[in-house]
């Protein structure tokens, strides 16, 4: 048995430190799909502020009214704002790709698989690091991507927030951001808990059965587990006559 | 390998206990993979109510949508077929809608919930061929007495103006009235209707 | 043994078929030695692996479309609109790494125990064939979900073979049939992993067990149990695989999916080593991932190949690690067959390979720094040093072992 743990320790500890996945100096937005009032307002934001120019093509607004609890005709109301969109279609909007690259150079990705592409701290990350930069043609730059051409969407929630230079080797090094005062409608806090409900909302869309899979898991380990007692008593049993 | 009464009993009730447990495992996973085989998102969003604008449409004009994947059929009728769809009773096999082909609400003469405004899925109930509209001309080998209707191609059945199948003739069931609603007097739901306003 | 034919439906049966001649044979008089511990379990599970990759494979078959526009939209939509589609699907990706963590633990038994040493040559080399097409199957699986991974992960592979001296521009088009890979490659590799390649893994497992079957298994204790047998000719050592071996297997497979569903449940994508993080991406032939690595399972033979400052060399050598395998049976000339009574040198060469095998896969996940490239090279002299080494040793006489007992030892 110690052998056992022995050989099981020697094969899992390199597993530990060896995460594929990304990450990097990225924010932690906290996800939970259980939290379904979080997932509400970050689905409202998403569809005020992203889906003008972002789609989330791959999810239905009526798989997202029955996840989230939100009443069909609800979701109608404040979800949907293309016409002629029904309720089991999905989030799409009325810019095409042409408009898109004329407008911004490139067009605004679909952000269905975005939260697994890249990690939610990405998300959450790059939408609390717009800094004002007078150079860039949008007004604003990102540290998450340099020369983003996004404009910063959720300026009037958060406010101009400048970069924090400082010079270090003769170089000057951004360190940190300073919001200007007065100049969005959320405080700090509330614009940070904004975008971690954007960016659950965003992890949401890219995997929509995650809750219901972390809810069944449980019974079907709980049943593995009634198994696999009942079957190592029966194997005691058998084994009594094995000398 | 000797063993007394008391441990054969255990060793059967283990048993017993690890089958069942082991059966209901089996059974809990065998209903995902039938699941898997139902009308997914997609093909539901697809198949989603219909609306149907009749503003424009005709006396003696019929119109043909698609409804999950069905020929759906709008025909306005005047007001002589009106009259006629009860005269023919004795020609039809039920001619008061008994069999459950249509929504109670549809369950009339008419087989509408307006006499003016048919509704049908366009679908032979005898082997799924799509009847043909024949409004005057009596169809081929027809030797009866015809106010206009359907033809199946197929396998030659009949029905009037109501869907109502003739007697005699390979299918032995009404045409399909689909579940439907007026959201207004000019535009029709099909495939969705409200219950506690169903006109019967 | 008994000749006794039943009457009913059985006895019916058997006047026709063999079957409970092959119930005897397989099963309730296949006489396993009684000695089989914690690795014994992984043969069964690998059966059960397959069991689980075909079902669910296809099942997923019956949604997945292999053309180029829609192969990565079908596999979003058997997660999002299909009922469950989600949970056959996790199964599948599940299920593929499950497979290869028990065949290599399977694998790694049979060099603790020498399984693979006479009379068991033919055997292991029915193990090693499955292995090497468990390969291509998880690796031509790996294409069709047609990601970024999926993608590039298929131009490198496919390109190796375009390293060959002469053949190998000719033979890589071939592969693909096409100048890039695209959905014709899609295509033949999706009917390969649905059809050709399951259906000969299957007539190899049937081989491997009917083989498995004539020889009799081994035992921790390396030790022929068929030299001690009872007056009815039955080994003292043994017991009926059934009922003894099946109600412990059961326990195997309880456990086996205790894990199995905490990876699914919890973890499906294992923090990006058994689903790629790149893989979320539509496959673009214009642009290639920051960082392309093999999935997990490829990535010890991957590291390999990068370690070799050549190409040709590379593919050369990854090609041997797999090859060489199928000589092992004649590279140990050792006396005994078990680790427990084999010399101290063994031991330690085969945990150092154990640890360098471990090592090299981890490497090969990794950006190829100059550091891990260094570090690759070592993890391949690891590989290689110890089948040289176990030819050496035993072939020489070098090997000091400890007497085998007369009699399996619990």
């Amino acid at each position: 048995m110690k052998k056992l743990l022995l050989v099981l320790t020697l094969v899992l500890t390199p597993a530990l430190g060896w995460s594929a996945a990304p990450g990097g100096d990225m924010m932690d937005p906290n996800v939970n799909p259980h939290d379904k009032a979080s997932l509400q307002r970050g689905a409202q934001l998403f569809a005020n502020y992203c889906m003008a120019c972002h789609e989330a093509s791959m999810i239905r607004y009526n798989r997202i009214a029955q996840d989230l609890g939100i009443d069909e005709d609800l979701v109608e109301r404040y979800l949907i704002f293309k016409p002629d969109t029904l309720v089991q279609e999905t989030m799409t909007n009325a810019m095409s790709e042409e408009d898109a690259e004329r407008w911004f150079g490139v067009a605004a990705p679909d952000l269905s698989l975005t939260a697994r592409r890249h990690g939610p701290g990405y998300i959450y990350t790059f939408l609390n690091s717009f800094y004002v930069d007078e150079d860039a043609a949008t007004g604003y730059d990102n540290t998450v991507i340099s020369g983003t051409a996004m404009p910063h969407a959720l300026e009037s929630l958060q406010g101009r927030q400048q970069g924090v230079f400082e010079e270090q080797d003769g170089e000057e090094v951004l360190v940190g951001f300073e919001v200007e005062e007065g100049t969005g409608t959320m405080s700090e806090s509330e614009y940070q808990a904004a975008t971690q409900d954007l960016t659950n909302f965003l992890d949401y869309v890219a995997e929509p059965v995650k809750a219901e899979r972390q809810r069944l898991g449980v019974w079907v380990l709980l049943f593995f587990a009634v198994f696999t007692v009942l079957a190592y008593f029966l194997k005691k049993e058998y084994w009594k006559d094995v000398h | 390998m000797k063993h007394d009464g008391a441990d054969k009993r255990r060793r059967r009730f283990l048993t017993a206990a690890t089958t069942v447990v082991g059966g209901a495992g089996v059974a809990f996973l065998v209903v995902p993979f039938i699941a898997y085989w139902r009308p997914s998102a997609r093909a539901e969003a697809a198949g989603a109510p219909v609306e149907v604008d009749i503003t424009g449409l005709e006396k003696g004009q019929l119109i043909n949508v698609e409804w999950r994947g069905n020929p759906v059929w709008i025909f306005r009728r005047d007001e002589e077929t009106v009259d006629a769809l009860e005269t023919i009773d004795a020609q039809l096999v039920d001619p008061d809608s008994n069999d459950p082909q249509q929504p109670d609400y549809a369950r009339n003469k008419y087989r509408s919930v307006k006499p003016e405004i048919m509704v049908l899925v366009g679908i032979c109930t005898h082997l799924g061929c799509s009847p043909l509209f024949r409004p005057d001309e009596t169809p081929e080998g027809m030797d009866r007495e015809w106010i206009g209707g359907f033809f199946c191609p197929c396998h030659g059945s009949y029905f009037d103006l109501a869907g109502r199948v003739y007697r005699g003739v390979p299918a032995n069931l009404n045409l399909v009235v689909p579940p439907y609603k007026f959201i207004d007097d000019d535009t029709i739901l099909v495939g969705e209707d409200d219950e506690e306003e169903g006109v019967a | 043994m008994s000749e006794t034919r039943s009457g009913g439906l059985v006895g019916w049966i058997d006047d026709r078929f063999p079957m409970s001649k092959m119930w005897r044979e397989h099963l309730s008089e296949y006489y396993a030695p009684k000695n089989f511990n914690f690795w014994y379990y992984f043969g069964s599970l690998a059966l059960l692996a397959l069991v689980i990759q075909i079902i669910s494979g296809i099942f997923l078959t019956m949604n997945y479309i292999p053309s180029e526009d829609r192969a990565f939209e079908s596999v979003e939509y058997i997660m999002r609109d299909v009922e469950w589609g989600w949970l056959i699907r996790y199964i599948h990706t599940t299920g593929a790494s499950a497979f290869f963590v028990v065949v290599y633990l399977h694998m790694f038994r049979a060099l603790m125990y020498g399984s693979y040493q006479k009379p068991r040559e033919l055997l292991w080399i029915f193990g090693c064939l499955i292995f090497v097409l468990l390969m291509a199957e998880a690796f031509m699986g790996y294409m069709l979900p047609w990601g970024q991974m999926s993608y590039w992960g298929g131009q490198v592979i496919i390109s190796l073979f375009g390293a060959i001296p002469f053949l190998g521009p000719d033979l890589a088009l071939w592969i693909r049939g096409d100048y890039v890979v695209s959905e014709v490659t899609l295509g033949r590799f999706f009917a390969l992993h649905v059809a050709a390649v399951p259906l000969v893994i299957i007539l190899l497992v049937v081989a491997h067990i009917l083989a498995l079957h004539e020889v009799g298994s081994n035992n921790p204790d390396g030790i022929d149990i068929k030299k001690n047998k009872d007056a009815n000719g039955v080994p003292k050592d043994g017991i009926p695989f059934h009922p003894y071996y099946s109600v412990k297997d059961l326990v195997g497979v309880g456990v086996f999916f205790l894990f199995f569903s905490v990876v699914l449940f919890y973890v499906p994508d294992f923090f990006g080593l058994f689903i790629e993080a790149p893989n979320f991406e539509k496959a673009n032939p214009l642009v290639t991932p920051d960082h392309i690595a093999p999935v997990w399972y490829f990535a010890a033979f991957y590291a390999i190949l990068r370690a070799v400052p050549d190409t040709f060399g590379g593919v050369l050598l990854m090609g041997l690690a797999v090859l060489i395998l199928f000589v092992l049976p004649w590279l140990d000339r050792g006396r005994v067959r078990s680790i427990r009574y084999r010399g101290f040198s063994f031991k330690v060469a085969l945990g150092l390979f154990a640890v360098g095998f471990i090592l090299l896969t981890y490497l090969g996940t990794q950006p190829a720094t100059a550091m891990n490239v260094i570090m690759s090279r070592i993890g391949s002299v690891i590989y290689f040093g110890y089948f040289i080494f176990l030819f050496v040793y035993t072939a020489f006489g070098l090997e000091r072992t400890k007497p085998l007992p007369e009699r399996v030892t619990s």
